[in-house]
């Protein structure tokens, strides 16, 4: 009875000092990260201040159901917001491509690197890691500098006579995808490198021992074997990319918005902070599910990879 | 031995040439951004001669000083906090058994990489000015809370990586030959787990310093960063001083992610 009393004591006394050791931590992020999302959802159901801010104790729906409905400011009537699905719908399918480019060129990349000696593959990883870890502003405003009127592809076009005009890049959707891809392609690259330094290539051998073609090697072999890099990447990329700001703010201009544009202007211009709030929480569910469908999925080829 | 090439059986058509191409297209922009900080004259397209003009007028601009001087004091303040407090945190995580709250500690320490930074800062934005109205304090205290938290996740990750890798027996046998905790923990686990903080600081450093969006919706007026500074610049018309600035803060990036890489790489 005794000692296992002494025991006990000692497992409290562990777990004690375990949660004040995290204690710090777990307030400064509940304090100035988690917190607040429930004061968000709390601003989401109020009505909205004159100038800015809301009316404190007024509920009102408004905010959510400006979301996806606007009264037509000339008869009153209610209908769809064009403006606010057209810019989910703009959200959605350039994160799509943009999660599509950055694995047709992160792939070949990924498996450029994983395939190079022990000695120089660490070099090439590095030279992915640099533009990961540079402020992202600076790239987004690098892409500029290739995209613009005046930028590098329109120059070097025009010097050799493929086009008389420049073309208008900047400001489209067009700059929007370039500039996510670019700025995003190093997200897609790492997962992917990873998941294939672990393969194993005499599968490879074996499949041609039994006459594949390198395209089938390709998609029988590699391709599923480098699911979960796959997987990670896409997600890594896909949910950055949908509640992207900086980018879409610089190169798309004031026409070409995307949520998290929609968002911030909510919050300045728009002075419509439930609004704002509203559909923030909506962002943010779509990328809780968009998480949820990655962990089941990497679940998922874990199983498989057991029962194989 | 001899010439003749065998099958490759890691080859795939094409590969190597997007390969190249991926990496022609992450530093092709950089290199122009870099390359014309250096130009004479006011265009970022024509190159007019090589120069530090734009690099002197950068340095003797005041608000580029104010703000280069702002981000470098939220970072010093957000990295310390943060790493101080990731290194608590992953101690009391690593090296135990399973225990109540440990996934919850895991998720709510992860809890900002998950969020888009976007709704993060729009949250803040709506909390701290509420208490910026309450208790009438504007500084850069704001800045530096909503830094230090979405710094922890960053800070925590290579300290628990050098905190599971690390070999227990050294701190036993502290124990055994009568160490206090203290004693053990100062003498034996913090040297051993000091390049981990090291590198949790650097990033957690890096990271503070790149911050646009949650900076841009939490500063007061006139509490510009350099980000944020660059990010206003942005929409007027571009001379290569904001190169010249770029490139200051991609040289210094590249210092420390090297310095980072050099640290953490796997010793073969």
């Amino acid at each position: 009875m005794q000692p296992h009393e002494v025991e006990q004591a000692a497992i409290r006394r562990g777990t004690m000092r375990r949660w004040l050791l995290s204690a710090p931590a777990l307030v400064i992020i509940f304090l100035a990260s988690f917190g607040p999302l429930f004061v968000m959802l709390a601003f989401s159901v109020l009505e909205k201040g004159d100038y800015g801010g809301v009316k404190p104790w007024t509920f009102s729906f408004d905010g959510w159901a400006n979301v996806f409905f606007q009264h037509d400011i000339f008869t009153g009537e209610l209908g769809f917001a064009d403006a606010h699905l057209s810019i989910f719908w703009r959200s959605v399918r350039l994160s799509i491509i943009t999660t599509a480019l950055t694995l047709v060129l992160g792939f070949p990349t990924a498996y450029f690197i994983a395939t190079r000696p022990r000695k120089t593959r660490e070099i090439w990883v590095f030279l992915v890691t640099i533009p990961f870890w540079t402020n992202l502003l600076i790239r987004t405003f690098a892409m500029q500098e290739v995209i613009r009127n005046e930028g590098v592809i329109n120059t070097v076009a025009m010097r050799l006579g493929m086009i008389s005009e420049p073309i208008q890049i900047m400001y489209t959707d067009w700059a929007v995808l370039f500039g996510m891809t670019y700025v995003y392609l190093p997200l897609m690259v790492l997962p992917l490198y990873a998941s294939m330094e672990k393969l194993d290539f005499r599968l490879v051998e074996a499949a041609y021992d039994l006459y594949a073609n390198r395209f089938k090697v390709l998609r029988r072999i590699i391709l599923p074997l480098t699911k979960p890099g796959i997987i990670a990447g896409s997600i890594l990329v896909f949910i950055p990319s949908l509640g992207a700001y900086v980018t879409p703010r610089v190169l798309g201009g004031g026409k070409n918005m995307m949520l998290g544009n929609l968002i911030g202007l909510q919050f300045g211009k728009g002075n419509n902070w439930p609004l704002g709030a509203a559909i923030s929480i909506t962002l943010m569910v779509v990328v809780m599910v968009a998480l949820l469908v990655y962990v089941r999925a990497t679940a998922r080829a874990g199983g498989d990879d057991r029962g194989r | 031995m001899a010439g003749k090439r065998h099958f490759d059986v890691r080859r795939q058509p094409g590969f190597a040439f997007v390969a190249m191409f991926s990496f022609f297209a992450l530093y092709l922009p950089m290199a122009l951004l870099v390359v014309y900080a250096f130009n004479a004259g006011d265009s970022l397209a024509l190159w007019e001669g090589f120069s530090f003009r734009w690099f002197v007028s950068a340095w003797q601009n005041d608000t580029v000083q104010d703000a280069t001087l702002r981000s470098v004091i939220i970072a010093v303040c957000a990295a310390v906090l943060a790493t101080s407090a990731a290194t608590m945190a992953a101690l009391a995580t690593t090296r135990t058994r399973p225990y109540r709250g440990q996934t919850f500690t895991y998720a709510l320490i992860n809890q900002p990489l998950m969020i888009p930074e976007i709704v993060t800062a729009v949250a803040l934005l709506i909390v701290f000015s509420r208490i910026k109205v309450w208790t009438d304090y504007s500084g850069l205290g704001y800045l530096i809370a909503a830094h230090t938290a979405f710094c922890v996740p960053f800070a925590y990750l290579p300290i628990r990586a050098r905190l599971e890798s690390m070999d227990l027996s050294l701190e036993v046998a502290a124990a055994d030959l009568y160490a206090t905790p203290w004693k053990a923990f100062r003498y034996i686990t913090l040297p051993l787990l000091r390049p981990g903080i090291i590198a949790g600081f650097m990033l957690a450093f890096v990271i503070s310093l790149d911050d646009v969006v949650i900076t841009e919706f939490v500063k007061s007026g006139g509490q510009d960063t350099l980000p944020t500074y660059m990010l206003g610049q942005l929409r007027r018309v571009v001379t290569p001083e904001i190169n010249a600035i770029a490139t200051v803060f991609l040289a210094f990036s590249v210092v420390i992610v090297t310095a980072f890489f050099l640290m953490t790489r796997k010793k073969t």
